[in-house]
């Protein structure tokens, strides 16, 4: 079954690692991205360029800024073909931002 | 009588069924069919050779054909083809016992613990909803609302009917372990079935890991605890283990706990189960070895990290002939919210001759005390001084 692994995180995190840290977190990027379960990921640009749109009475509103406004944002997903959840369990905890704090939400998809 | 044989084989027939249906509500109506067929029959007929063969092959039969009539069904109003159940031949000398899968997609650590502990008890245990809710002081509708979300929530995500495999093997046992302690716990303070059925479930486990220490030392531990319970109370007065009246012990389960130990250390176990049944083990002989019970407690300590296990081992070193030490220890743990912290410094202060320290200690005590019998020991010990 499909999962997606939604990555909660501090995005200041990333950008203050010395050189040799991101490069560790590249290289574990890559061997997530050639895991043969891992279906697509996608990279968040910051929550400061979010847009939340709602809909009332026929009229579309926006307000600037991401849905919850918390210290850990969204900032990209994974989605896997997993055998059950101890396998996107495992796949999630090799995202890199879990090696920072960061948490990662691991939700079954809707089979269609 | 037959409730016990139902009783001992519930989780088998359970544990089978959901390896079979790979669904537990499919798998929970199948073996309550059987299990009612066998109510009927069984007084009757008498049960069978092979109880747990008879049930499977029984409830597997119920439940192909309920899988037979829904296909039928959906041919006839053209929907959706319901998948073609596995119509193997079922052979009665080699069912597999599949209750450890069935162990670990309970505790799965995915699900909330009070569903964990729900579930271990009905899927494993065998009991009804009703009678856990009680245990738990919920509504039956609660506790059937609580399985139901955590069996849903197993079927939704895919926790897997298995077994981990090795490098997750440790963690996920840690979790079985802590909730059957967990409903050993709720069982001790009173309500003695849990206390029963937590050592039931911890003798599965033992059986079906038998190269586990940690198995086998949970279960130490737990025996040998639950063999002491008629002692602990005097009417509804705490009696402590040195005041305890040994003939009132059950000397058969002290002694089934010890070979669970030693089978544990036998296996090298020296986790955090196996050093508390030691610990349970040389309490419950006479004369207590206190100094090596201070050694078992600095081990624990150092496994745990945990300040009420200092505590612990502080009062191990004052029954070892060192008050004054033991309260310094007491003294450097940060512990001021803790009922027990304040008792044992009153009781250190109290062989010290320290009585005024001992007085405020124990009346801070009776500040935190909330079950009667021990707001009942804490004064008695209050006027002594």
């Amino acid at each position: 079954m499909q999962y997606a692994l939604m990555i909660y995180s501090d995005p200041v995190c990333y950008e203050e690692l010395p050189e040799a840290e991101r490069a560790a977190v590249t290289a574990d990027f890559t061997a997530l991205l050639d895991d043969a379960r891992a279906v697509g990921t996608v990279q968040l640009q910051p929550a400061e360029t979010a847009t939340c749109v709602r809909v009332a009475g026929g009229r579309t509103l926006m307000t600037d800024g991401p849905f919850a406004d918390t210290k850990e944002v969204l900032g990209g997903f994974w989605l896997v073909e997993a055998p059950n959840l101890d396998d996107a369990v495992e796949l999630a905890a090799r995202i890199p931002a879990t090696r920072f704090g960061g948490v990662v939400e691991v939700r079954p998809v809707v089979a269609r | 009588m037959l409730e016990e044989v139902f009783r001992d084989q519930w989780g088998r027939v359970l544990a089978s069924l959901v390896g079979f249906l790979g669904d537990f509500d499919k798998a929970e109506e199948a073996a309550q069919e059987a299990f009612a067929i066998a109510a009927e029959r069984w007084p009757a007929a008498g049960v069978p050779a092979k109880p747990d063969a008879w049930l499977i092959r029984t409830a597997r039969n119920k439940a192909i054909d309920r899988i037979r009539r829904e296909r039928t069904l959906a041919e006839k109003i053209h929907l959706l083809p319901v998948p073609e159940a596995v119509m193997d031949e079922f052979d009665d000398t080699a069912i597999k016992d599949e209750r450890l899968e069935l162990i670990f997609t309970c505790c799965h650590p995915a699900l909330p613990l009070d569903g964990q502990v729900a579930l271990t008890l009905r899927a494993l245990g065998g009991l009804e909803t009703a009678d856990i809710a009680r245990a738990f002081l919920v509504s039956e509708e609660t506790m059937k609302r609580r399985l139901s979300r955590a069996k849903a929530k197993i079927k939704a995500t895919g926790i897997p009917f298995a077994v981990p495999g090795a490098h997750l093997l440790p963690e996920r046992l840690d979790a079985v372990l802590a909730v059957i302690y967990l409903i050993y716990n709720e069982g001790y303070s009173g309500r003695v079935d849990l206390a029963a059925e937590a050592i039931r479930l911890g003798r599965v486990l033992a059986t079906l890991m038998p190269d586990e220490p940690e198995a086998h030392g949970l279960l130490a531990l737990m025996m040998i605890h639950h063999a002491r319970r008629r002692a602990r109370f005097s009417g509804d007065d705490l009696v402590l283990l040195e005041d305890q009246d040994r003939s009132l012990w059950d000397h058969a389960q002290i002694a089934a706990g010890r070979t669970a130990l030693d089978r544990a250390i036998a296996l090298c176990g020296r986790g955090a189960y196996v050093v508390q049944a030691a610990i349970a083990s040389l309490q419950a002989a006479e004369p207590i070895d206190w100094p090596q019970v201070a050694g078992l407690y600095r081990r624990l300590a150092e496994l745990t990290g945990s300040a009420v296990v200092e505590l612990n081992h502080a009062v191990a070193v004052a029954q070892a002939g060192d008050p004054a030490a033991a309260l310094r220890a007491v003294d450097r743990l940060d512990l001021d919210g803790y009922l027990y912290f304040h008792s044992t410094r009153g009781e250190l202060l109290r062989r010290l001759g320290r009585d005024d320290e001992a007085r405020a200690a124990y009346r801070r005590a009776l500040e935190l005390v909330t079950s009667t019998p021990e707001r009942r020991f804490l004064a008695m010990r209050l006027d002594q001084l």
